[in-house]
């Protein structure tokens, strides 16, 4: 059992939490730090782990823009000699697999961790060690997988990593490995973070909240949970075969041998088209949450967007061929999977005629968030639309492997999935620090941004149709798409100073004084009705919800006849009348070394496995360590570990 | 403002653990967290077992050098090492029950015959891939050779970290008695060694069963 946890006194009563722990699990005394970096390294608050993840995607973010600018130069004119042939494939496959797996997904996990509970009304998620899990194991994938870049090349196959072309012959440095190896990691990392998340939005709703009555945030991850929870096995097994094929001379991608060589691009699509909704949907919520907030109106069509989410994540299993018009499907199946994508777009649709109704008749305020939300539904619907020329088959048959593509995805994950991201930071970063970025840098990040992406990908539409094609490692002269690369190339470094400025807003925010309002934005959802940043056990008394936008209906009061909303409480008198309220025994989980010892023994493995089997010995025995102290450790620490035994200690007892 | 405190939460729970050998805080859905958690694994597994077999079923008897299925298959001592397996099922089954009825006794002995059974199940795996081996079909041979031990593989591996769970699960019975929450940890590893089980099911019958 997870959260069964130590209870302590009541919480007038509760001291200084530090106290010495009197018994040893395994090897280690259990943690008990409350402050300093060691409360933030072996924590279990889903708090401090979404920060963490946000961090640490944050930083793969700079990593992978850097690698993005470096494509931009070595594209800015023909025939660029910044990077060689062999580099240039490593940069984008390495631009790619970041983004994707080592930003948009943890960024995902970083809301998701941070905000469920608290849009829920829990005190932590399902399984809090499960979730130290699973940071940790995506934070040393990450690291493992950039390793490559020092130790003989990194992965050049591109983020697809179609095999034959991954295997020995085409790819022989050690790249594809650390990058079969890092997915299989961060693949444990994403499953168990998904089967937490899944399991708390099910299992731990405050008294009230029902599933239609869940904030459209948490909606939109717990459908991405699901995806990712039938997603990353595909793509696990796809990894497997050609982890065994790199390293142990297995033939299953040996066309030789008779190898089918579509059996990676199916395997690899079935993931990778139900992984671009994972991409994407979390930002659907979160923009979900902003738009209605600053249109000062509700979302307008409530059931449809929830269910809209679920049928994207029921059809996001039946459009993987499209990927594949060009490699000769034949015509029922590319007739089929035309149909189905061209279906797609309506749920996809549906979402965006529910944000715009939403703004319709609101009033409107233009902070920066709100800009990000409205950013991204005109990006997306970009991207979406380009989206919907690629279901044509013949049309897709010109399109396939062009600039016309990268335009395309970089508009729905660009312009869908980051600004997104933006709107998040923006919208909770009062909530999560207690400070407010600044609008007015902010404004300067999101129009930097807006004009930067659209100069950048924009143009790629149009040197795309004209056959400039993707993966070369340089503008070929006298094609005419010269100019037009220039563009982009000036575009994106007008994107990086906006990345830059919204760093810069990061920095001086923290070092101002906590003094975000509790409300800033008059918001609407339960994670705005505890303190900013929130404590600890988030809540202190779980609010019973009666209806959707909980806090909302909290502070307002409707007027049945003219239907005008009334301010009754404010958030301040709400917080004050929770406090009062408070729950006399706390559960909190302790913080627990193990599972940040077992993530570490993955990579080690994984070195092994590359370079000699004793190192896979040495991570085999860590790992084992792991799951021993892991096991013996009870999830909650005893009494004498962890908060003076109040009498809650002893009503326990008599209940026994 | 809150319906449920605390308290009552855990008060309740327990004594819902002493009667249904459920544990934990109520939880929305009335099912406890540690068993949600193990029925999504085991959907996810669903996809793990459907990428290896569909991976099988494409590369079934392509063979250009080495034996082809028909010629090394030994069905009737795969059919008694299936039944072993199926059977463990039955003991598994039969352990859930008496760790429901608080028989701790009998819980410890019917998951040593789990155990027993199913690490029959791998020796006789181990004796199949060996005898495989030793008829030339490596795992480098043939795209039959590498996605057969591929597939079996990762089914035995599941079914020898079943073992390490049912043994350990026995070592943590040695000692007290048999409540609520510990019956339940039983009854989710025979979750787990259900569907290792009917995995085989469906391995035996479209690896085995049907010809090339």
């Amino acid at each position: 059992m997870a959260i069964v946890e130590q209870p302590s006194g009541p919480l007038a009563l509760r001291g200084p939490s530090t106290v010495t722990p009197d018994v040893a699990y395994g090897v280690f005394r259990r943690p008990v730090a409350t402050s300093g970096w060691k409360s933030w390294l072996f924590t279990i608050d889903h708090k401090k782990i979404g920060i963490m993840y946000g961090a640490t995607a944050l930083f793969f973010f700079l990593v992978g823009g850097i690698e993005a600018l470096l494509i931009r130069l070595q594209l800015a004119q023909p025939d660029g000699k910044l990077l060689s042939a062999d580099t240039y494939n490593q940069m984008f496959t390495m631009h790619a697999t970041t983004m994707v797996f080592l930003v948009i997904m943890p960024m995902a996990a970083a809301f998701g961790n941070y905000l469920v509970p608290l849009q829920i009304g829990a005190r932590d998620v399902a399984f809090p060690r499960l979730n130290s899990f699973g940071f940790w194991a995506f934070f040393f994938g990450g690291v493992f997988l950039n390793l490559s870049w020092f130790m003989g090349g990194a992965p050049d196959g591109g983020w697809f990593a179609y095999a034959p072309n991954t295997g020995v012959p085409f790819s022989p440095t050690h790249g594809m490995d650390f990058w079969v190896l890092a997915l299989q990691i961060t693949g444990l990392a994403s499953l168990s973070g998904a089967i937490n998340l899944i399991v708390t939005i099910l299992n731990m709703r405050a008294p009230g909240m029902s599933l239609m009555r869940m904030p459209i945030f948490s909606w939109m991850i717990l459908v991405v949970q699901f995806l990712l929870v039938f997603a990353i096995p595909v793509i696990t097994v796809a990894l497997v075969l050609l982890n065994f094929q790199r390293l142990f001379g297995a033939t299953f991608f040996s066309v030789d041998a008779g190898a089918d060589p579509l059996l990676w691009q199916h395997l690899f699509w079935i993931f990778g088209h139900p992984e671009v909704y994972i991409l994407v949907l979390p930002s659907f919520g979160i923009v979900s949450e902003v738009l209605p907030v600053f249109s000062r109106k509700p979302l307008f069509g409530y059931p449809f967007v929830v269910f809209s989410g679920a049928a994207i994540g029921f059809m996001g299993w039946g459009v993987w061929a499209h990927h594949m018009f060009a490699s000769g499907l034949g015509p029922v199946s590319v007739a089929v999977f035309t149909l189905s994508t061209m279906f797609i777009a309506v749920p996809t649709g549906v979402k965006i005629i529910n944000w715009i109704m939403t703004m319709w008749g609101g009033r409107l305020v233009f902070t920066t968030a709100m800009l990000f939300a409205i950013g991204l539904i005109v990006e997306f619907t970009i991207g979406g639309l380009s989206g919907v020329t690629h279901a044509i088959s013949p049309s897709d048959t010109q399109q396939t492997d062009t600039y016309y593509i990268v335009a395309h995805f970089h508009y729905v994950l660009f312009g869908g999935a980051i600004f997104g991201i933006f709107a998040g930071f923006y919208f909770w970063w009062p909530k999560i620090f207690g400070r407010m970025l600044s609008e007015k840098l902010g404004k300067w990040n999101f129009w930097l941004m807006v004009i930067g992406m659209n100069g950048t990908f924009g143009p790629m539409h149009i040197v795309g149709l004209e056959g400039q094609s993707r993966r070369n490692y340089r503008v070929i002269p006298g094609m005419g798409v010269s100019f037009w690369n220039m563009v982009e190339t000036i575009s994106s470094l007008i994107l990086a100073v906006g990345v830059l400025l919204f760093v810069i807003n990061v920095v001086r925010t923290n070092l101002r004084p906590r003094t975000a309002p509790l409300d800033p934005w008059d918001a609407r959802t339960l994670e705005w009705m505890t303190a900013s940043p929130p404590k600890d056990h988030n809540f202190d008394s779980i609010p019973a919800v009666h209806s959707i936008d909980e806090f909302f209906h909290r502070k307002y009061e409707e007027d049945e006849e003219t239907g005008d909303f009334t301010k009754i409480a404010t958030a301040e008198e709400i917080l004050a009348e929770q406090e009062a309220h408070a729950d006399a025994h706390m559960h909190l989980p302790s913080p627990s070394y193990w599972p940040m010892v077992l993530a570490f023994g993955l990579p080690v493995v994984a070195i092994g496995l590359i370079y000699n089997i004793v190192i896979s010995v040495a991570g085999a025995l860590i790992i084992i360590l792991g799951v021993y102290g892991w096991v013996q450790e009870p999830s909650v620490a005893d009494d004498s570990d962890y908060g003076p035994p109040g009498d809650a200690t002893k009503e326990l007892a008599a209940v026994e | 403002m809150s319906d449920i405190t605390a308290d009552v939460a855990v008060a309740s729970s327990h004594e819902a653990g002493a009667d249904h050998g459920e544990t934990g805080h109520a939880t929305t859905t009335g099912l406890s967290n540690n068993k949600l958690g193990m029925w999504l694994f085991l959907g996810s597994e669903c996809l793990l077992f459907g990428g290896l077999i569909s991976t099988y079923m494409l590369y079934r008897g392509r063979t250009q050098e080495g034996p082809k299925p028909s010629q090394i298959y030994d069905i009737p001592f795969t059919s008694i090492s299936s039944f072993i397996l199926l059977m463990s099922s039955l003991t598994m089954v039969l352990a859930v029950s008496a760790s429901k009825h608080g028989d701790l006794r009998r819980t410890r002995l019917w998951l040593c015959a789990t155990a027993g059974l199913g690490s029959l199940f791998v020796g006789g795996q181990v004796y199949e891939f060996t005898a495989f081996y030793r008829e030339g079909l490596g795992f480098t041979t043939s795209l039959f050779g590498s996605s057969f031990y591929t597939l079996t593989g990762f089914h035995g591996v599941h079914v020898s970290v079943g073992i390490i769970m049912l043994v350990s699960l026995v070592a943590i019975l040695l000692r007290g008695r048999i409540d609520g929450n510990r019956a339940e940890v039983v009854d989710i590893v025979g979750l787990y060694w259900h569907f290792v089980d009917i995995v085989w099911i469906v391995i035996f019958t479209l690896v085995y069963l049907i010809p090339a």
